[in-house]
């Protein structure tokens, strides 16, 4: 044991810097998670097969490869000819995207949740399709996965450390940069102390909004 | 992408992504079992430090776990970890907490006038657990299994970065080498997702076998039903699913 704390006092500044990329990269993957989700998940329930297969195999495909090597490709691959794009913004589409395929699931369930009469509603009062969506079924259906929307923040959170391997400097990235700067080991069991006091608030958090919001 | 390169990184990284899954699924199953069946034990202490278990660990992160098992506790404990083991330790550990939900979960799902007809035959609890009350829950248990087991897959990809020569390492060398990236990450894809897709055929076997010993029916679901699995637990959260949301169906 040769644990020395003024270490961890060093590592403060760069640690606080890693957080506000960290909760950067939460924040952008959430919005395109949510927002993307919720266009595969409308897209799969579409009545022409031409949209539903193609999208289908698409999340397929995300949601059951690993994504640490969909963040080399994006961030390696798809330069060569797409767009470049920093670390830390490669990691907020791909942590968007990857879990996009996993919300969508989440929406399914909620879409799948509305009463078959509220569709049956919206059709004998003939409501344009869109108006369908918007203003019956989509505000029933979400109202009931926010929990479980909620649980998949903390998921992606957990999961972000892994922009550090493309070099965006979160927690994890700044933790290993001082670390091997200045040969000390202490700053990676700080930022690992980190996610327990941030994660587990929050999943106590969640758990009381869902006896709340679902019964 | 050469033969040589082939020979000598990928075809063994690919041995060793299998390596590290089956590896880590086995440790994460003991754990699941340990802490699931601690987490429903009758003395007070055990279901708190088994609480205490899974909330630690469904709050960490898995890759500053490895990381933390892998640089850290050497240098503070002064022990060496040969191989893989370090990262088969961490996702055993991390992914045995999710794990230890399903079999909590499972297990309460199993109809209380089983437990009960248990304590009337003067069962005692390991009698009851093993004949009575985990056969019928085995067969619930092995959908969020099975997804877990995938996600397991995917973090074996971590394992890379504390430099274990994986495949993703085998393709993240490749790159290194020629600068030639496009290939040997499409490649990647297709081989983890091809794993999975084995993965959950396996799964799915287990799941046939398990549900006709009890005398249900067989799972639904063709050959492109889909990798994943609704069940009552989201084994990605560690939480109740979204499976029995809503009430009309």
């Amino acid at each position: 044991m040769n644990w020395d704390w003024s270490n961890v006092d060093a590592f403060m500044p760069r640690f606080w810097d890693g957080v506000l990329v960290t909760l950067q990269a939460l924040a952008g993957g959430v919005v395109i998670a949510f927002a993307l989700g919720l266009v595969w998940a409308i897209a799969l329930r579409s009545t022409h097969r031409w949209v539903r297969w193609p999208v289908a195999a698409f999340t397929e495909f995300v949601r059951n490869t690993p994504l640490l090597v969909q963040l080399f490709f994006l961030f390696y691959v798809v330069p060569s000819w797409g767009p470049s794009m920093s670390p830390l913004v490669t990691g907020i589409v791909g942590l968007g995207l990857h879990y996009s395929t996993y919300t969508s699931e989440v929406y399914r369930a909620g879409i799948d949740g509305v009463p078959a009469g509220q569709w049956e509603a919206a059709t004998a009062l003939s409501l344009p399709k869109s108006r369908t969506w918007y203003a019956v079924i989509l505000p029933q259906a979400v109202r009931r996965v926010v929990p479980a929307l909620g649980n998949y923040v903390i998921v992606m959170l957990k999961e972000s450390p892994q922009l550090a391997a493309i070099g965006a400097l979160e927690m994890l990235g700044e933790a290993r940069g001082f670390s091997n700067e200045t040969f000390t080991f202490e700053a990676i069991s700080v930022v690992g102390i980190a996610f327990i006091v941030i994660a587990y608030p929050a999943s106590v958090l969640l758990r009381a909004l869902e006896r709340r919001l679902v019964r | 992408m050469t033969g040589a390169f082939f020979q000598s990184w990928f075809l063994p990284g690919v041995w060793i992504t299998v390596q590290v899954t089956f590896l880590s699924a086995a440790l994460a199953f003991v754990i699941s079992f340990v802490i699931g069946l601690a987490r429903t034990a009758p003395s007070r202490i055990v279901r708190i430090l088994a609480g205490i278990y899974f909330e630690v660990f469904r709050s960490t992160s898995s890759l500053v776990f490895m990381f933390w098992i892998a640089f850290t506790v050497p240098m503070l404990f002064q022990i060496k970890f040969i191989g893989m083991a370090a990262g088969v330790i961490a996702l055993g550990m991390t992914y045995g907490a999710y794990g230890s939900e399903i079999v909590r979960g499972a297990l309460a799902a199993v109809p209380p006038a089983q437990r009960e007809a248990g304590i009337a035959l003067n069962f005692t609890r390991v009698q009851r657990l093993r004949r009575i009350e985990i056969p019928q829950a085995w067969p619930e248990m092995l959908p969020p299994f099975n997804n877990l087991l995938i996600e397991l897959l995917k973090g074996t990809s971590l394992v890379s970065l504390i430099v274990v020569a994986d495949m993703t390492f085998a393709g993240n060398l490749q790159r290194l080498v020629t600068g030639d990236s496009a290939p040997v990450y499409t490649l990647l894809l297709v081989v983890y997702f091809v794993l999975a897709f084995l993965l959950t055929r396996g799964m799915r076997l287990l799941e046939r076998r398990a549900k006709a010993k009890l005398g249900q029916a067989p799972p639904k679901g063709g050959l492109f039903g889909g990798l994943r699995e609704r069940g009552a637990i989201d084994a990605v959260t560690g939480t109740a699913g979204t499976a029995g949301t809503g009430g009309a169906k």
